[in-house]
């Protein structure tokens, strides 16, 4: 996948297929002082213990039954290490997962965020459901959104209402851009 | 600029709009496993969000799903209309949208061609 915003769907698709109804996304650029990249997943879901934590950036090991091959977290693995980072996952059963991948920020090789906003909608409107906030920091800027603010201004009305669709897109278009100025 | 503000005044027109809302009836169910994203799911599911806000279609709800199996027929996209059996479209893109919502989720006609599934509930 040549954008990280494509491997943040694949992670928040992890949490919910590992039972999490609450999920937080952060995005940590650092760019003036640590040169950072830091993706930063964390789920309530089931969790796991020690043996199956340490074995899941092994493509040959999944849970799902559907297919044989697990490629999600290896191929954030691999992204990171090319671009002096790393890939942590620290788990406790029963309680959740954290995910977090660390990158050099201004490394050649650093795959780019692509289209945040497309997923971050993705998800919200996908997953009314789902107790999911989204922090973004861009050196001393910060954006955050989440769906139960939403969910609760809005009231009765779906988050796929056209209107509410549009506004979505523009609000958070603006406030992603915003981080950058 | 778009504030929270913006949407709250969204909500009070809408909500002087409509009469009494019903549940919402008609799904559409994307594959976001790994397979999915990797073939374009992603971009599938803001082909179907820009169509509903260009159609303004109020009856829609937008799931998504994991990898179920056939991963070689991503981008998986599920139609399910009540009192219908669910089917499931292979090798979808962003350009067969338009067709999919207006043919079979508007009016309920089948595109023979892209079913790979059928599922009676």
């Amino acid at each position: 996948m040549r954008e990280l915003s494509l491997h943040l769907l694949d992670l928040v698709q992890n949490s919910i297929e590992a039972g999490a109804n609450k999920v937080t996304l952060e995005i940590i650029e650092d760019i003036q002082t640590m040169d950072t990249f830091v993706i930063r997943v964390t789920d309530n879901g089931r969790g796991m213990d020690e043996a199956t934590c340490k074995n899941v950036l092994d493509p040959f090991v999944t849970t799902r039954t559907t297919r044989r091959v697990g490629l999600g977290l290896p191929l954030i693995d691999m992204s990171t290490k090319q671009c002096n980072g790393k890939l942590t996952v620290t788990s406790t059963p029963g309680c959740g997962t954290v995910v977090e991948a660390l990158y050099q920020h201004s490394h050649l090789d650093r795959p780019p965020l692509g289209r945040i906003v497309e997923t971050i909608r993705s998800i919200i409107i996908a997953n009314p459901a789902l107790d999911f906030s989204y922090c973004h920091t861009v050196d001393r800027a910060v954006f955050s959104v989440a769906t139960r603010e939403l969910i609760e201004i809005l009231d009765d009305i779906p988050l796929t209402q056209p209107d509410v669709l549009v506004w979505l897109n523009e609000y958070l278009t603006n406030n992603v851009m915003n981080l950058y100025k | 600029m778009k504030t929270i503000e913006d949407l709250k005044r969204l909500r009070d027109r809408v909500q002087s709009e409509t009469r009494v809302r019903q549940e919402s009836s008609k799904q559409i169910i994307v594959g976001m496993g790994t397979c999915g994203i990797a073939a374009g799911a992603r971009e599938v599911m803001s082909a179907i969000l820009d169509e509903i806000a260009k159609r303004k279609l109020e009856d829609i709800t937008v799931r998504q799903t994991g990898c179920i199996g056939m991963c070689e027929k991503e981008v998986l996209v599920d139609i399910v209309l009540p009192g219908q059996p669910r089917i499931t479209y292979g090798r979808v893109t962003p350009a067969d949208i338009p067709k999919i919502i207006t043919q079979h989720v508007i009016n309920g006609q089948l595109i023979k061609e892209m079913v790979v599934g059928k599922i009676t509930e």
